[in-house]
């Protein structure tokens, strides 16, 4: 079964159109990322969910029952949504066992409840009495995630949670966040624009551009395989080339290599390569590219590599693996592994 | 850990559909706002009203005659000298205490709000007790800007605070000497809280009614007021009262053309870094003569002519009975008023920090506009409409609190909006999402949380309205007695001793108001 579904939903603010024609499905207990840069609709899409605002046109469903259309709509506070917001949104006047119980508060036994949601997002016992002002970033985010778990939501909506906090914390709470609803069984929708954060999150990936879906898939395969050259940037550094297209392989600027996707000969395609499918090696004589600049980055570099005699239309940058880079100036050969991707 | 979750105590109930409401405000909240704004537009009808109701030449004749000329010229005048003495007085106090290295700069500070907690008319009666034979227009323009100067004091120092001194620092490296830097650099950026000072001045000096009964000079508000307790609802008074509207539209419109285009890059809430001072070297004790002698005379005088009448009354002078039921009046018209006031300026507070828009920005407008409008003719507004169509609200609490809606509306609607605003939207559609309707997650977080800006709104309405007296005067049900009235009636029968306590009594009350005038322009944030 579906936890959510959305059918043709459309938005508009006045004349600017937030989303257009949006379909997707999520399944239970999976966990869905939508990623897009800003003012891609994703937040918009989001608050149609929670019930915040109206569909123009178009359906939303949860776990099959239908809750909103373009007319009519279940109100927010009762559509058993969970929301994590950007920074938490905790309740400044309330404990942090209080925020917890905030939804249940009628019930005699929330206070078990509570704490037993607290051991849930590993937070201390100890610390139920605490005020939200004295913890930190990542404490008030796993409150925040328990006091929208405290209801058994049938679906969780997390708007950026972790883009408040640093890298380090960053990566914790979200592997902290996915083993969490995993354990709840909560299906999830987070929208972010961290590709990468997405792209490590998701069951399923979904790319949003100008307020319409460009592309929803598993992440790997969206990495591998994107619709566009816009989206293969999108989601990654993307190197992307003319090449000719015959029987099965592609011939370009770094010579010949097989190709997946559309396969179709062709004498104007497009192909996408990613930076660590390729490997620069230290030409003995008669190496073809020259490695113009280095800009170091720690474990990776930028390089930035050019034909020795074509012009600057065939310079290349990307990154490579800080070890025994040949020094800027010096005549390389490229080598390519894996295969490249024939866009559409 | 491992411990498995309890079931959920309580099954959620299954969804019941809604029509959607499209964005905006409820249709509820735009109508309370609307209600509000159409009681505020009352005075503004009433003006109308007698525009429509007397004839050209019984207008002409009750308008054109000299004595209304000399009434509209001693007003300008007085607008003309003391508001220009305010904004020197205060400049000249702001960069004293702002930016030289003057001594006890921490009291000054304190003292130059403090002639806020002395009203008016207690200003004009110490100063009519120690002079007794000094009148007339110097004197009256003396003891406004002792009264008054405040008002564009609190405003100079706030924008001093909040200056980004990297611009003066700017100017010096270009070669300006610090005296030029003043003038070139500072004083174009307080602009705007000139004038915003100044005309809040200009509008209290319009509206002032016993100040210039004490020191027997003859404004239009005096006028009108004497004529209207000569003849209540006359066509005399309320004609002038349509000359005192124009003024005060012309002093608005005036305020609108200085404050000009430009804009000023705005600043954060504060500066890191804090301004350098200039140093005033030896000639010290010259410079500490301004704040000495202007707080010498706008809080000492005062305080010590009330203090010295109250003594020499003694105990026989205490008027116990009197002061307690005064007391009492005046805190019962006082939290009335201030609940019903903080009550009519929710919804379009609501409106103006959760949806802000072309209706909110007009409703706003309506609102600063009539609450200009000096206490005496709101009065005549409210007696005229009482008298024709509402008699049973004549002369009763119900119209007075409302005279007290349409004066102190927007000092609350102020403090209010700008305390929900800073209450995040996203707490109150978090306690949506957890099941709470709109309206319980309205009040239990957003007004939960505005709490103190509420509150303290509701005390700048409770501490005008205990120092309130034109409008109390002309309004009040017979037999009222708040500590205003009780001090004036004292006063106009010459009774400086017997009007002491009641003096003394709204100086304490009015303290407070003081203490928040002060942290708002130091920049404390007030919790």
């Amino acid at each position: 079964m579906t936890a959510l579904s959305l059918e043709d939903i459309s938005k508009s603010y006045g004349p600017t159109r937030a989303v257009s024609k949006i379909n997707l499905q999520i399944a239970e207990g999976s966990r869905t990322a939508i990623v897009g840069p800003s003012g891609s609709g994703k937040t918009t899409l989001l608050r149609l969910v929670a019930g915040f605002e109206a569909p123009d046109a178009g359906k939303i469903h949860i776990d099959g029952l239908r809750i909103a259309d373009a007319s009519v709509g279940v109100p927010a506070h009762r559509r058993n949504v969970g929301i994590v917001m950007q920074e938490g949104a905790l309740f400044p006047h309330l404990s942090l066992i209080d925020n917890i119980r905030f939804g249940i508060r009628k019930s005699k036994d929330s206070k078990a409840h509570a704490l037993a949601l607290m051991d849930l997002v590993e937070l201390d016992r100890s610390m139920a009495d605490r005020q939200p002002h004295q913890l930190s970033g990542g404490q008030q985010q796993r409150v925040a995630l328990a006091r929208a778990l405290a209801r058994q939501p049938r679906l969780m909506l997390l708007d950026e949670p972790f883009s408040a906090l640093d890298a380090g914390l960053r990566e914790q709470l979200r592997s902290a966040t996915m083993r969490i609803l995993a354990k709840a069984g909560v299906a999830t929708l987070l929208v972010t624009h961290d590709q990468e954060e997405a792209i490590s999150f998701a069951d399923q990936l979904v790319v949003l551009r100008d307020g319409r879906l460009v592309q929803a898939g598993p992440p790997q395969e969206l990495y591998r395989a994107p619709a566009d050259p816009v989206t293969a940037a999108f989601l990654g550094q993307a190197i992307v080339l003319d090449a000719e297209i015959r029987g099965g392989r592609a011939r370009c600027i770094l010579g010949e290599v097989a190709v997946d996707g559309q396969q179709t000969s062709s004498s104007a395609a497009k192909i996408l390569l990613r930076p660590e499918q390729l490997r620069v090696v230290p030409a003995a004589e008669g190496g073809t590219w020259r490695i113009l600049t280095i800009e170091q980055l720690g474990p990776q570099a930028h390089v930035k590599v050019a034909l020795e005699n074509g012009g600057a239309e065939t310079c290349l940058t990307f990154r490579a693996p800080n070890v025994d880079l040949p020094p800027a100036g010096s005549l390389v050969g490229l080598e390519i592994s894996g295969r490249a991707y024939q866009f559409p | 850990m491992n411990r498995p979750l309890p079931p959920l105590p309580t099954a959620i109930a299954l969804p019941g559909v809604k029509r959607h409401r499209r964005r905006g405000s409820s249709p509820a909240l735009v109508a309370a706002a609307l209600v509000v704004a159409g009681l505020a537009l009352i005075p503004v009808g009433f003006v109308l009203w007698v525009l429509s109701q007397s004839s050209w030449e019984t207008a002409a004749s009750l308008v054109f005659r000299p004595r209304v000329g000399e009434l509209v010229v001693a007003t300008l005048l007085l607008q003309a000298l003391a508001v220009p003495a305010c904004i020197v007085l205060s400049l000249a106090f702001a960069w004293l205490t702002e930016r030289t290295d003057l001594p006890l700069r921490w009291l000054w500070r304190a003292l130059g709000v403090a002639p806020l907690a002395v009203p008016a008319f207690v200003q004009a009666y110490a100063w009519d007790g120690t002079f007794p034979l000094l009148r007339g227009l110097w004197p009256a323009v003396l003891v406004s800007v002792l009264a008054y100067f405040p008002l564009v004091y609190l405003p100079i120092v706030t924008q001093l605070r909040r200056l980004d001194p990297a611009l003066e620092d700017v100017a010096a490296t270009l070669g300006e000497r610090p005296a030029q830097v003043f003038f070139t650099v500072v004083l174009p950026q307080l602009r705007l809280a000139i004038c915003g000072g100044g005309l809040l001045i200009a509008l209290h000096l319009l509206s002032e009614y016993g100040l210039y009964v004490l020191v027997r000079y003859d404004t239009l508000t005096v006028a009108i007021v004497n004529q209207f307790q000569a003849v209540y609802d006359g066509p005399a008074a309320n004609l002038m009262g349509v000359v005192l509207f124009a003024l005060t539209l012309l002093l608005l419109l005036l305020d609108k053309w200085s404050r000009g285009n430009r804009r000023y890059a705005r600043v954060g809430a504060g500066v890191a870094r804090p301004a350098p001072r200039f140093r005033l070297g030896r000639t010290w004790p010259f410079w500490l003569l301004v704040p000495l002698v202007t707080t010498a005379l706008a809080v000492g005088l005062p305080l010590v002519t009330v203090v010295r009448w109250f003594w020499i009354g003694g105990s026989e002078a205490w008027h116990g009975a009197a002061l307690t039921s005064a007391t009492l009046q005046t805190a019962f018209y006082a939290l009335l008023g201030a609940a019903s006031v903080t009550l009519a300026a929710l919804p379009i507070a609501w409106m103006s920090a959760r949806a802000p828009g072309r209706l909110q920005s007009f409703i706003e407008s309506i609102h600063y506009y009539t609450g200009a409008l000096p206490g005496s003719i709101v009065a005549l507004a409210l007696v005229a409409i009482t008298v024709r169509f509402a008699l049973p609200l004549y002369q009763t609490v119900a119209a007075v609190i409302a005279a007290y809606a349409l004066l102190f509306l927007p000092r609350a609607i102020i403090a209010i909006r700008s305390r929900l605003g800073q209450v995040p939207v996203e707490l109150q559609q978090a306690a949506i999402a957890l099941g709470k309707p709109p309206l319980t997650a309205a009040f239990i977080i957003t007004l939960r949380l505005a709490a103190p800006g509420i509150a303290a709104g509701a005390a700048l309405v409770a501490m005008g309205i205990t120092t309130e007296l034109t409008a109390t005067l002309m309004l009040s049900p017979i037999g009222t007695d708040t500590l205003a009235t009780e001090f004036w009636a004292r006063t106009a029968e010459f009774d400086h001793v017997g009007a002491a306590p009641f003096a003394l009594a709204m100086i304490i009350l009015s303290v407070p108001l003081c203490v928040i005038l002060h942290r708002q322009a130091m920049g404390v944030s007030g919790q």
